[in-house]
């Protein structure tokens, strides 16, 4: 009974009014709420954010996220690494190959294993298309937000003629599952690599027809200039990634920082923003792409020829012998059901993915399935940094915000 | 429609007093003569029968014209498909229709089915008397309007044959349904009523999204209305009179207004120095008929990814597409007055002495055609301004909503009062 209360004591009505005046200011102006999404039309999928606003500025702003929540990092404890690569398809679903190659290459950490130049080749470009793709969809994204929806179109085009390779590659145009534990499920298909270098011959003029759309239009400067700035320091503190990291003038990309697959064998520059607001985003998204496209012109001028999967004899059965060796074929016939024997120990690695840092954290205790997997999402981060962002904007420039934000919900919800 | 209908016959009255006051008949057949007023009052209700008729269809094939504009732009097909009713049908045994697919002509046939069998739903919450009436007062300013734009020219048409029965039939205001002398006065009156379709669809929905819209939508046309109603002043500082038609009959004399080509008959060089406050009052009409008409890039009231569907989001089936109709009817009557006020209106660009019968239309059955030749030169010149509101539609984004009222209020309001006042001064000058 150690409960006390305490009492104010208010001389008179008038008094007691006078003081309910001060202590609420709610009441010197009623508030609007209102609720975008989960089903609304800039809200990317399904973000919820109760938007708080005094006529069209809003006060307060809070993210409700999980509409998409499928509890993939537990799923992956109960399967094998190889069954949980059609997982990560689901996670960036504008960039199902860059999560692949993510995902793989977090578990070849944990076995210490090196691709083959090829095969590390053959991810590059996976990666880089997918990046690519993903931020043409970015792009588009935003200026359908922002009412230029022929933008948008245009970017769908070139993002078919990345779909039909990547469907000639893997045999699936969204969906790919393309890459395996220590490999690919297959090798470049005959022709592939004129096709792309085709691909990216024709879509530098086509970058430049979106950046003469966008790029010094009157209206889209004054939607995204000095709208939704985030501070290096800001972006910092809340963890940002990805393009949306070095739009604030943060020079840091996991491919040149951390390099990975042979990225430090390309040449590519890093863009990075000055302000860190909504038109800074649009630029290095802009820029990434130009980018990108050096990186493919490089890579598919050069594919080293050799294999494309890990060969470790400690794990891998010889696989001429499986079908005529009693020893092989066990050993191929284990690992098909009860996984790859993977050492015991934690391992994390993170990928530069389109949409930012994608860390995949596995804490392995031996076996052929992960004791514990942890998805770092990069859309999940990079929406924290909403309520500090949002309030004091108008509700026009939501819109703005999250297009230049470019996030996925499959990802951001796992 | 009903306002429509007074405001023609208030127009037929005093228009059957003049014709009273010619002393002659309208309509004489077999020796039978009606009474004036009433001739009058049923050739206008012909014509209101007509040009509403024609506007209707410019409606929904500027739909169809949308559609196909928007997906040329943006590399795709659009609709191309639908034909015309039976095509491919054996009709009564006898023949089949071809199957034209006619570029997809038929189009607006199964887009007005497809939201006529819609459930129409009404939510519980809304205010149903204000709701019901809101798309109808969406719809009905820019039919009114359509009223005092003169199509053609107001020479009166004189047809009579004596066999095989004797007829004289006299039309005395060919080109337009009411001739009135306040008539761009009239046009801003009407349209501003537009607002009021929104507003109370906003207001009535009971609804956050819809009410936004509708505010901003206040706001924005009552903004630009400012700015639209001050631009036209300079034209008629120079021309002395409101009057439409007195209006194109200048520009056919004197060449139009934002193209003063000096092969008319009546041109003076000193219209040069006007031209350029007549071309900025032509440049800020048009922005202002963007925002009067929510077209993007000022479709704020509207605008899809911030507000969902804006003041018709609780809309469904014919509800929603008198709205979304009405918007189109809108665009037209604005593409009507921007072609009366700056193009010349139905006025042919070459000099009146090569053709003086367009100007200056023989009397009979020749009369009435070249009366519909001005028309149609009317309807080519308001379908190339349909064509530039589907094109900046198209290719520029959304402006934010305080930019929208800033560049109102800030820059085309002050740009506006200077141009009259520039205006008022040359004139001082060269007269």
């Amino acid at each position: 009974m150690s409960a006390t209360t305490t009492e104010f004591q208010t001389p008179d009505a008038l008094a007691r009014a006078q003081q309910g005046v001060e202590s609420a200011p709610e009441f010197a102006g009623e508030k609007l709420i209102i609720n975008m999404g989960p089903s609304h039309p800039s809200t990317h999928g399904v973000l919820r954010i109760i938007v708080e606003m005094d006529g069209e500025i809003v006060t307060k702003a809070t993210p409700d996220i999980g509409y998409l929540h499928r509890g993939d990092e537990k799923i992956a404890e109960n399967m094998t690494y190889n069954q949980f690569v059609p997982y990560t398809d689901r996670l960036d679903y504008l960039a199902p190959l860059a999560n692949n190659v993510a995902y793989a290459c977090a578990v070849e950490k944990l076995m210490g294993w090196q691709l083959p130049p090829r095969g590390q080749a053959i991810r590059v470009i996976c990666c880089e298309l997918a990046r690519v793709s993903s931020h043409l969809l970015g792009l588009g994204a935003m200026s359908l937000d922002l009412g230029a929806m022929t933008v948008f179109l245009y970017i769908m085009t070139e993002r078919e003629k990345i779909h039909n390779l990547i469907e000639r590659l893997t045999g699936a145009r969204f969906t790919t599952s393309y890459t395996r534990i220590g490999g690919m499920t297959r090798d470049l298909p005959p022709g592939w690599i004129e096709e792309a270098q085709a691909f990216v011959k024709q879509f530098w003029p086509k970058i430049d027809e979106v950046d003469n759309l966008l790029t010094r239009n009157k209206i889209f400067i004054d939607r995204n200039k000095n709208i939704g700035v985030i501070t290096a320091e800001t972006a910092i503190n809340f963890g940002l990634s990805g393009p949306n990291l070095r739009g604030s003038g943060v020079n840091y990309d996991v491919r040149k920082v951390n390099p990975y697959l042979g990225y430090e064998k390309y040449q590519f520059d890093v863009p990075v923003g000055s302000v860190g607001d909504c038109y800074d985003r649009y630029l290095v998204r802009l820029e990434e792409l130009r980018q990108s496209s050096r990186i493919l012109e490089q890579a598919l001028g050069n594919v080293p020829s050799g294999p494309i999967h890990v060969e470790d004899k400690n794990y891998l059965p010889a696989k001429a012998g499986v079908l005529t060796k009693m020893e092989e074929l066990i050993h191929h016939f284990m690992l098909v059901t009860e996984g790859i024997d993977a050492p015991a120990g934690e391992v994390y690695f993170g990928a530069e993915n389109p949409k930012g840092e994608l860390g995949f954290y596995i804490n392995s205790h031996g076996g052929g399935v992960p004791y514990r997997l942890k998805i770092r999402a990069p859309s999940f981060v990079n929406l924290s940094i909403l309520p500090k962002m949002l309030p004091g904007h108008m509700v026009s420039d939501i819109a703005a915000i999250l297009g230049s934000l470019d996030f996925v919900m499959g990802e951001c919800d796992r | 429609m009903l306002m429509n209908l007074s405001s023609a016959l208030a127009g037929a009255c005093v228009l059957g007093q003049t014709a009273a006051a010619d002393g002659g008949y309208v309509l004489n057949v077999a020796g039978y003569s009606l009474w004036p007023a009433l001739t009058i009052t049923l050739l206008i209700l012909v014509k209101v029968a007509v040009v509403i008729g024609v506007m209707l269809f410019f409606v929904s094939y500027s739909v169809v014209a949308e559609r196909r504009c928007s997906a040329a732009i943006q590399d795709r097909m659009g609709p191309n498909r639908t034909g015309l009713p039976l095509s491919g049908v054996k009709v009564l045994g006898l023949f089949t229709v071809p199957k034209w697919k006619l570029l997809g002509l038929g189009q607006p046939l199964p887009d007005s089915l497809k939201l006529i069998l819609k459930e129409e739903f009404t939510p519980a919450s809304v205010n149903k008397f204000y709701f019901t009436l809101a798309p109808a007062l969406a719809m009905m300013p820019s039919l009114i309007v359509v009223c005092v734009v003169p199509y053609a020219c107001l020479v009166p048409i004189h047809i009579a044959f004596s066999s095989p029965f004797e007829f004289v039939l006299n039309i005395p205001n060919p080109g337009v349904i009411a001739n009135i002398d306040v008539g761009i006065l009239f046009a801003f009156a009407i349209s501003s009523l537009g607002v009021y379709g929104i507003v109370l669809a906003g207001w009535s929905s009971n609804s956050k999204y819809p009410f936004l819209g509708g505010i901003r939508s206040s706001a924005q046309m009552i903004s630009y209305e400012v700015s639209m109603g001050l631009s036209v002043i300079p034209i008629f500082l120079v021309i002395g009179k409101l009057n439409l038609s007195d209006l194109v009959q200048y520009q056919a004399t004197h060449g139009w207004l934002i193209f003063p080509f000096p092969w008319t008959s009546e041109f003076t060089w000193s219209q040069l120095l006007l031209w350029p406050c007549l071309l900025l009052s032509f440049v800020i009409f048009l922005v202002s008929a963007f925002a009067e008409t929510n077209r993007l890039p000022f479709d704020l009231p509207e605008s899809e990814t911030e507000l969902v569907g804006g003041y018709h989001t609780e809309y469904s089936s014919m509800k929603f597409a008198l709205f979304f109709l009405g918007e189109y009817a809108a665009l037209i009557v604005a593409s009507c007055l921007m072609v009366t006020l700056f193009l010349g209106g139905w006025s042919w660009l070459t000099p009146a002495s090569w053709t003086p019968w367009y100007y200056n239309p023989p009397a009979g059955w020749l009369g009435l055609a070249i009366t519909g030749l001005q028309a149609i030169t009317f309807l080519i010149k308001m379908a190339m301004f349909i064509f530039v509101f589907i094109w900046v539609r198209w290719t520029l984004p959304r402006f934010r909503y305080d930019q929208l009222m800033q560049i109102g209020w800030k820059f085309f309001l002050p740009v506006a009062l200077l141009n009259i006042l520039l205006t008022a001064v040359l004139l001082a000058v060269i007269r």
